[in-house]
């Protein structure tokens, strides 16, 4: 083994600005790079989202079909949403795939993270961007590409101009931030519980529910719409994809996209500070 | 510059015995039990040192360099690096410091060892052409270049272990922490990766801790020696110093024609014996090596004659036994 060191001064580490974005947009570059490597998962999720698009469109159309009441949304409007967000799914499914930062405070992998110069908050939130856009990226443009070409009213209708698609992806990219966020909460309690599967299973069924995963939020009653508006989470899935067919006016989308904004910024402050909490009370696994 | 004094700390560890009922009642209630990992641990380690940091599993070597990092805070005690408080102090102190956990790796598995080391350079801000500089000493000297752009992986352990040492360093830290470097490597990876934390050491300076099991480490690299057992520290000094101690017996391997009966040597023990070959232990103060030949010469017909010290595994065996450990 040679040695070429010799002739190498002993470097202190002199006074650098340790610029925090720039490592995470580094991190989140990395993780896509590798997160788009995925293709055989990409092509079996497409398969496994036309197939749900596919049930809950026929189920919906039976519904209308023998509807007593004019339902506050048409069928088109409503196809088109159920195609968005089986499009869309890695951007609003709070259970998806978050393992490998579970896994990262289960066997103690974190360490290393702990010994890096940056914030953990900003680091791990720029992983978990990149991990969502990256599975979103390889998957909806060929399922769109798909629906956008089926019969109406089965298929997605094309929004009605183009202010409101850019609004749509306005919409969408916040309610994506703001779903993020939502996550590195799951992860605080996580440092605390050791395991995921609690926070998951609460977090994930009652978010996914009134986010309107499900069903969108105006299908709901009265009294639960109520309280879905109190949550932040319509604003990830429900919001942007009502603004897509025009459900949601041009002005209601713009009072909307503040209405993210706002918590996008309550959430990450919460998430910081719980973060900043729990790593103080780490102890970090195995010897 | 590590000044570490008076460091404690407990692990609160659930504890629940095995079975199905235990595993109800511990739904409603949670028995605990208090583990004293570290008890007043003081130390000081000068620049420049390579110390290695010894004992039994379950001693608290771990806490004790995880609290060093700065990923863990300890109950009591202060502790001093490069004039940081690591766990107060954490983001600043940690751009000084280098780590590799043994049984842990930092490299992405997925991609190229080659971006790993790129996302390092933007999260530490090496420069960039330090960045090439260091990349290329790195991989001349631990002999990466093949390695580079393969993900990790596929990579073999020590392969990986080398990957690991280089990332850990390409941000010129002061201070290096080795924790259980070699373990599972083979005997030619093991002797690269010693030879590399000593050319480091010698040519930058930078301080090195490590915390191995394989005694060899500590032989050919570590000056100084801290032994901690149950919590608390129990030596301080060199390996010189602890041969001086506990040494004094020697091997004295003798092979000879096959002779039926075992060797009788008055002032030596017999450790091991067969037809051809016996192993005994002298204690060269009491009984000199020549006495003990002569004696065995005159029971059987030597071939070959090996003399040996005590090998360092056999001194922490006994210093273990000394402190009851």
């Amino acid at each position: 083994m040679k040695t070429r060191l010799a002739g190498t001064r002993p470097m202190p580490a002199p006074a650098r600005a340790v610029r925090p974005l720039r490592a995470y947009a580094s991190v989140w570059k990395l993780r896509m790079l590798q997160g788009l490597q995925y293709r055989a998962a990409a092509l079996a999720g497409m398969a496994t989202q036309l197939f749900w698009g596919f049930m809950f469109v026929m189920i919906y159309d039976a519904f209308y079909s023998h509807a007593t009441v004019a339902p506050p949304m048409s069928l088109r409007e409503l196809v088109s949403y159920v195609w968005l967000q089986q499009a869309f799914l890695a951007l609003i499914m709070l259970w998806f795939r978050d393992n490998e930062l579970f896994r990262l405070i289960t066997t103690g992998n974190i360490a290393y993270e702990l010994c890096r110069p940056c914030g953990i908050y900003g680091f791990w939130y720029a992983k978990l961007l990149a991990m969502r856009l990256s599975v979103a990226l390889l998957r909806c443009f060929p399922l769109l590409l798909v629906v956008v070409f089926l019969p109406q009213p089965y298929g997605l209708m094309p929004p009605p101009d183009a202010a409101q698609f850019l609004l749509f992806l306005a919409a969408l990219l916040l309610g994506l931030l703001v779903l993020v966020a939502i996550s590195m909460l799951i992860y605080a309690s996580v440092f605390i519980t050791m395991s995921p599967a609690g926070s998951l299973l609460l977090f994930g069924v009652s978010g996914e529910f009134f986010m309107g995963a499900i069903i969108p939020v105006p299908l709901m009653p009265e009294w639960l719409q109520r309280v879905a508006n109190a949550l932040p989470f319509r604003w990830c899935a429900d919001f942007p994809f009502r603004v897509y067919s025009g459900h949601v006016s041009a002005e209601e989308a713009l009072a909307g996209l503040l209405v993210q904004a706002f918590w996008l910024a309550v959430l990450v402050a919460l998430g910081k500070r719980a973060f900043d909490r729990a790593l103080a009370r780490v102890t970090v696994q195995g010897g | 510059m590590i000044l570490v004094e008076g460091l404690s700390k407990t692990y609160k560890v659930a504890r629940r015995a095995s079975g199905l009922r235990h595993a109800v009642k511990a739904l409603f209630s949670r028995e605990y039990t208090v583990i004293e990992a570290l008890r007043d641990v003081s130390f000081t380690i000068r620049p420049g040192e390579i110390v290695g940091y010894i004992g039994p599993n379950g001693a608290g070597k771990s806490t004790t360099i995880k609290i060093m990092c700065g990923i863990l805070m300890p109950d009591r005690g202060t502790c001093r690096i490069l004039g940081y408080v690591p766990w107060k102090e954490r983001v600043p102190y940690v751009r000084h410091i280098g780590v590799v956990f043994g049984q842990r790796s930092q490299l992405w598995w997925d991609v190229p060892v080659m971006d790993s080391f790129e996302l390092l350079r933007d999260i530490y801000a090496i420069p960039p052409k330090t960045f090439r500089d260091n990349v290329e000493l790195l991989t001349e000297a631990l002999e990466l270049r093949d390695l580079l752009h393969t993900p990790v992986r596929q990579l073999s352990l020590g392969q990986r272990m080398r990957c690991e040492i280089a990332a850990s360093l390409l941000h010129d830290p002061a201070i290096l922490f080795l924790d259980e470097p070699t373990i599972g490597l083979d005997a030619l990876s093991k002797l690269a990766v010693r030879q590399f934390i000593k050319t480091i050491n010698k040519e930058k300076g930078t301080t090195v801790i490590l915390t191995t099991h394989d005694m060899n480490d500590i032989e050919t690299l570590a000056g100084r020696i801290l032994l901690i057992g149950g919590g608390s520290l129990l030596y301080d000094g060199t390996l010189a110093e602890l041969r001086g101690r506990f040494d004094g017996a020697k091997r004295i391997v003798a092979e000879y024609r096959p002779n039926p009966h075992p060797p009788r040597v008055h002032g030596a023990a017999l450790l091991e014996w067969a037809p051809e070959r016996a192993v005994l232990s002298v204690d060269p103060r009491q009984t000199s090596v020549t006495e003990v030949l002569d004696q065995l010469s005159r029971q059987v017909e030597l071939l070959d004659v090996a003399i040996e010290a005590m090998p360092v595994e056999e001194i922490i065996v006994r210093l273990y036994k000394a402190y009851q450990l």
